[in-house]
């Protein structure tokens, strides 16, 4: 995705999705930022901030002539077909295996060469299943399962699977949200009980319930906690100073450049 | 304990709290529990209710569990019924943290995961920000990568080899394998300044070129190791005690594996030749020849066997990597990217060189204000979400990113083999005997800082 330029530099062109491609030296105006911030955007995106170049000057004020980078525009929300590579494969073997895949898959996103199915959080566990048993799938390790919080959705809590097919060398990715009011995933231990302490951990940082798990207890944090750490809001200890009551703020209150 | 007006005090010599970890036994609902400091298992064995079956809790501190990992094993005599494992005594936010860091500050977090591993992490690591950048980093600097993930990797083996010994009374074996990492940790001194949390991997590259003499340095290390690991052979693979204290024990098969999400050495003992260096090549590791060695009865001893044999294929890998190092830039280009620093020794060690700040002071207003962003407030990477995975000593390490197109990023996940081949214990465990579940823990060789984060 390099592309050496004038100034023995590299240029960031945007990949396959068909994005307005600028290159070094042009100014990105406001009303190029403002088009793509119009268009549908993905939960990701949401919370991305504004801003033209690698600096988060919005005004074409990279003055320094280096000025190679573009910020890339967000993924549309869903990927047109063909998504391209095997991606189509697999959408289509899951949509044939799975008769259920128009309503629990929500939105496909093909991003940086990567699969996305967005699923409905109480369909997880159905379509894993389907996914690691199809023999055109043959999705068989779970390789990671994570939490991710966006406050500034409603749908706050993600949940993201990382699958893994050994048989034919794919890698996808499930995602899911919930709301923290009603934070039910279906859990994956009976389909991949790997998945046990990952989905602990999740509910530890994050409060995600899965049901169906065994046994969901925290992991890492002791058993008697409050809170759960990784939410965005979950409060930062600041650190008391013996300094004439100095304090040294919280790591979130301190000063942010972006 | 005496109390004068208004104040407790405590009398010096009087003792006035009591001692939580002294032998002694309470009656609780579930039975009777025992402190046990050494020497007073006849207490135990005379009080018992129930003769046979007892509950033991290994860790966090004991010198067999492989770091502050904590053991729940119940027994019947001598037979272990049920084990579980018990996590989070080593958790430090490391992901938590990295939220607040910018991107290239990352590098210094991920390093203290695996402690065994660091180079692994920051590698990973860099991987994902790079995939999210777009960038490819230059031809030398991917070599010094694999030539320092290499030498690692067999640190890595030797020190889990080295507290396998411990563990199991060979104490011979790990004063040599101590030795070896040692001669190891030498040459990541000389490149990266340190012998662990270098942070020498960062996103574009890597900090700095290798010093001069670091090949020469290099082909003494392969030499020594050609002569002296067949010492290891001699020590332990003919060794009759060492192959009865791990053959046929603490066995987990392919299938075994897979469910419970197993990769690494041990999922290769099993059999299945999964190596994420062969199966989703990396930084050209298509291109260097080296073979991935598996055994088929997925025992303790067939781990034993494979970090071993492994040792030896990333001698391979190295010596190929060093024959193929080229002069050339270990950095992209990109100055909006690219760490600015130039390092240089001067008289009072290394530090930022002398000719690089009279240039960006003295002549180059621009290339000022770059260094000053760069370090102060640091690149933005575009927004979206990537998952990188590469072969760790120990399997499947992943990385996670998420960028909202800020300067630091949204969320960090690590998916660390250690944390994940820890569920195999109960099923390596379980129906064993007490010593072989010491076994089963180090060659399952878990990092608790890894795990823990």
């Amino acid at each position: 995705m390099t592309t050496p330029d004038a100034h023995g530099s590299t240029a960031i062109t945007p990949a396959s999705d068909g994005a307005p491609t600028a290159r070094s030296g042009s100014a990105v105006t406001p009303a190029d930022t403002a088009a793509r911030s119009g268009s549908a955007v993905t939960p990701a995106d949401t919370v991305a901030r504004s801003g033209s170049d690698m600096f988060g000057a919005t005004f074409g004020g990279d003055t320094s002539g280096f000025g190679g980078l573009v910020r890339r525009p967000p993924a549309a929300a869903s990927s047109p077909r063909p998504y391209g590579s095997w991606f189509d494969e697999v959408a289509d073997a899951l949509e044939e295996a799975y008769p259920g895949f128009s309503e629990a898959v929500t939105r496909v996103v093909v991003d940086r060469g990567e699969l996305t199915l967005h699923l409905l959080p109480e369909r997880v566990a159905e379509v894993c299943a389907v996914l690691r048993d199809a023999p055109d799938l043959r999705f068989e390790l779970l390789s990671s399962l994570s939490g991710v919080d966006y406050p500034s959705q409603p749908d706050r809590l993600h949940v993201v699977y990382h699958l893994t097919s050994m048989t034919y060398r794919r890698r996808l990715r499930l995602e899911t949200a919930v709301t923290v009011e009603q934070p039910f995933v279906s859990s994956v231990t009976a389909v991949y009980p790997t998945a046990d302490f990952h989905e602990r951990e999740t509910w530890d940082f994050f409060g995600v319930q899965f049901t169906g798990h065994p046994a969901l207890t925290r992991i890492f944090m002791p058993d008697d906690w409050q809170g759960h750490p990784q939410r965005k809001d979950y409060p930062l200890g600041g650190v008391p100073v013996e300094y004439k009551g100095a304090q040294i703020p919280p790591p979130d209150e301190r000063r942010a450049y972006a | 304990m005496t109390t004068t007006t208004g104040s407790e005090r405590i009398v010096p010599g009087e003792d006035v709290l009591p001692d939580p970890y002294a032998a002694g036994e309470r009656r609780t609902t579930e039975g009777t529990v025992y402190t046990v400091t050494g020497g007073d298992w006849d207490s135990v064995l005379a009080g018992g209710d129930d003769e046979q079956h007892m509950v033991v809790n290994m860790g966090p501190q004991h010198p067999s569990t492989h770091g502050v990992l904590r053991l729940v094993l119940e027994l019947e005599g001598e037979t272990v019924t049920s084990a579980r494992s018990v996590i989070g005594y080593l958790h430090t936010g490391i992901e938590k943290n990295l939220e607040y860091r910018n991107w290239v500050q990352g590098t210094t977090f991920v390093t203290r995961m695996d402690y065994l591993s660091p180079l692994f992490n920051e590698t990973a690591y860099c991987l994902g920000v790079e995939k999210l950048l777009g960038i490819e980093v230059p031809e030398r600097a991917q070599v010094i990568r694999v030539l320092m993930m290499e030498l690692n990797r067999i640190r890595s083996h030797l020190v889990g080899l080295a507290t396998m010994g411990l563990e199991l009374g060979a104490l011979t074996a790990m004063l040599n394998g101590l030795r070896e990492s040692e001669m190891i940790l030498d040459v990541f001194e000389m490149i990266t300044g340190l012998r662990m949390n270098h942070a020498y991997v960062r996103p574009g590259g890597v900090a700095q070129d290798l010093p001069p003499g670091t090949v020469e340095k290099i082909r003494e290390l392969l030499v020594s190791f050609d002569q002296n690991l067949p010492g290891y052979d001699d020590l332990l693979t003919g060794n009759p005690i060492w192959r009865q204290r791990l053959q046929g024990v603490a066995a987990l098969d392919v299938r075994g594996c897979i469910a419970l999400g197993v990769t690494g050495p041990m999922l290769r003992a099993a059999g299945l030749a999964w190596d994420l260096r062969k199966t989703d090549p990396y930084l050209g590791y298509e291109t260097y020849e080296f073979d991935v060695p598996t055994e088929t009865t997925g025992d303790g001893w067939a781990r034993f066997r494979v970090r071993m044999r492994e040792v030896r294929e990333s001698l391979k890998i190295i010596e190929q990597c060093v024959d193929r190092l080229a002069p050339g830039p270990v950095m992209v280009a990109d100055t909006k990217i690219a760490w600015p620093a130039q390092l240089a020794l001067g008289a009072d060690g290394m530090g930022q060189s002398l000719d690089h700040v009279r240039q960006i002071m003295g002549t180059s207003m621009e290339a000022l204000i770059h260094h000053f962003k760069l370090v102060t407030e640091g690149f933005r990477v575009p927004p979206g979400q990537v998952y990188v995975p590469i072969e760790s000593p120990r399997g499947e390490l992943g990385a996670h990113i998420v960028s909202d197109g800020g300067t630091r990023p949204y969320r960090v996940h690590m998916r660390d083999p250690s944390f994940v081949n820890l569920q195999a214990l109960p099923a390596t465990c379980e129906g064993g005997l007490l010593s072989d579940s010491i076994v089963a823990v180090a060659t399952l060789d878990p990092v608790m800082g890894g795990v823990d984060r």
